[in-house]
C-alpha cells in the first residue's frame, strides 16, 4: 500500500492531523522539560530568548544544542562548535537512509521539508508506524511539526521563566527514556531484530566506556545491523539448503 | 562573540545538522535499492534505538563508568516488561515516568 492510497481512504486532513498529533504527544511531553532546561542554560551562557529561539529553529537538534551552549560558555571557537555539531548529528545520516525506504518515489520538495524534522524521537515513532502499515508521509510530517514547534517554544520559554520551575518533577526526566524503551520493544519483529537490538545495546555500552564522545551511536548501530544481517542471511541459506 | 559571528555559527550548525538529514533521503528515495541494502536498512531502527538507549541506562555520564545500580536501569526493567505486554507507546511513557518518580522518592 502506498502512502497516498492510505491518505485517500482515511477521512482527509483532520484525520491526518489527529493521527499525527496522537503519535507525537509522547515526544512533545519529553521535549518540553528538556527544551526548558536548554533555555535556562542558554540564558546562563548569555544567549537570550531570541538567540535560543533562532538556534532551535536553525539547528533543531537537542543534544548538539546542549553541547554548543556548554562550548560557548567555555569560550570555544565557532569552527570547533560546528565540527562537533556535525559529528553529534551524523547519526541522522543513518536514519535518513532508513527513511528513504518508506518514502520511495516521493517528490523532492516534500523531502526537503520532511528532512528538517528528522530527530531520534520522530524517527523512532515514524519508522514504527510505517512498519505497522497504517501510516503515511503526511502523518509523519505532522509528527515532525508538532515535535519541532514544542521544542522551539520550550527553549524560548525556558530562557524566559525556566529558572523559576523546579527540575525533574513527576518523573518527567524518564519521559524520553520511557519512549525509547517502548519504541525499541515495538521494533522487535522477530529473532533477527532481538539479536540486532541486543548486540547494539552491548556494543554501544562497551564502545562508550572505551571511547568518550558520541561515536558509539553510529558505530554500534552499523556493527549490530551488519551482524544481524549476516546472521539472518546465514540462517536463510541453511534453510534453503535443507529444503 | 559578535552578532554576526553568532549568526554565522548558527547557520553553520544548521547546515551540518540539515544536510545529513536531507542527502540520504534525496539520493536513496529516487531509485530502486538492492535487496541486501534494504534488508540491512530494515535492521537500522532497532540497532540505533538500542544504541541510543542502553548507555543512557547503564553508564553514569559524569564519571563515564558502568553502573548496574542506577535508578534509570531498574525503572527500565519493569517499563520494558510493560511495553512488551501492552505494546503501547503512550502508556509505557506514563508508566515509566510514574515508576521513576517513585524510585526517586524512595531511594
Amino acid at each position: 500500500m502506498t502512502s497516498t492510497q492510505y491518505n485517500q481512504t482515511h477521512e482527509g486532513r483532520s484525520g491526518v492531523l489527529r493521527d499525527g498529533l496522537a503519535a507525537a504527544w509522547p515526544i512533545c511531553l519529553g521535549y518540553f522539560p528538556i527544551g526548558m532546561a536548554l533555555g535556562v542554560l542558554g540564558q546562563q551562557a548569555g544567549l537570550g530568548p531570541a538567540w535560543i529561539g533562532l538556534m532551535s529553529v536553525l539547528v533543531f537538534a537537542g543534544s548538539a544544542q546542549f553541547i554548543a551552549v556548554a562550548m560557548l560558555d567555555g569560550g570555544a571557537s565557532a569552527t570547533a562548535i560546528i565540527l562537533t555539531t556535525l559529528v553529534v548529528n551524523f547519526r541522522h545520516f543513518l536514519m535518513s537512509s532508513a527513511l528513504a525506504i518508506p518514502l520511495r518515489g516521493v517528490r523532492r520538495s516534500f523531502l526537503i521539508l520532511f528532512a528538517y524534522g528528522i530527530t531520534d524521537e520522530s524517527f523512532g515513532v515514524n519508522m514504527t508506524r510505517f512498519r505497522a502499515g497504517n501510516w503515511d508521509r503526511w502523518r509523519a510530517l505532522v509528527v515532525h511539526h508538532a515535535a519541532n514547534s514544542t521544542w522551539i517554544l520550550a527553549t524560548i520559554l525556558g530562557s524566559l521563566v525556566g529558572s523559576l520551575i523546579p527540575p525533574g518533577a513527576f518523573g518527567i526526566d524518564f519521559a524520553l527514556p520511557g519512549m525509547f524503551i517502548a519504541l525499541l520493544v515495538l521494533q522487535l519483529h522477530g529473532r533477527a531484530y532481538v539479536f540486532t537490538g541486543g548486540l547494539a545495546a552491548g556494543l554501544a555500552v562497551i564502545w562508550k566506556l572505551l571511547i568518550p564522545g558520541d561515536s558509539y551511536i553510529v558505530g554500534a548501530a552499523i556493527l549490530a545491523a551488519t551482524g544481524g544481517y549476516l546472521v539472518r542471511r546465514r540462517v536463510r541459506r541453511q534453510r534453503e539448503a535443507k529444503g | 562573540m559578535s552578532f554576526s559571528t553568532y549568526l554565522l555559527l548558527l547557520l553553520g550548525m544548521g547546515a551540518v545538522t540539515y544536510l545529513p538529514r536531507l542527502l540520504p533521503l534525496l539520493l536513496l528515495s529516487q531509485r530502486q535499492l538492492p535487496r541486501w541494502l534494504v534488508d540491512w536498512l530494515e535492521l537500522i531502527p532497532v540497532a540505533i534505538l538500542a544504541a541510543l538507549l542502553a548507555p543512557s541506562l547503564l553508564i553514569d555520564s559524569h564519571s563515564n563508568s558502568f553502573n548496574l545500580l542506577r535508578p534509570e536501569f531498574w525503572v527500565a526493567v519493569p517499563t520494558f516488561l510493560f511495553a512488551v505486554r501492552s505494546q503501547s507507546l503512550g502508556g509505557t511513557v506514563l508508566v515509566g515516568m510514574g515508576l521513576f518518580w517513585l524510585a526517586e522518592k524512595l531511594f
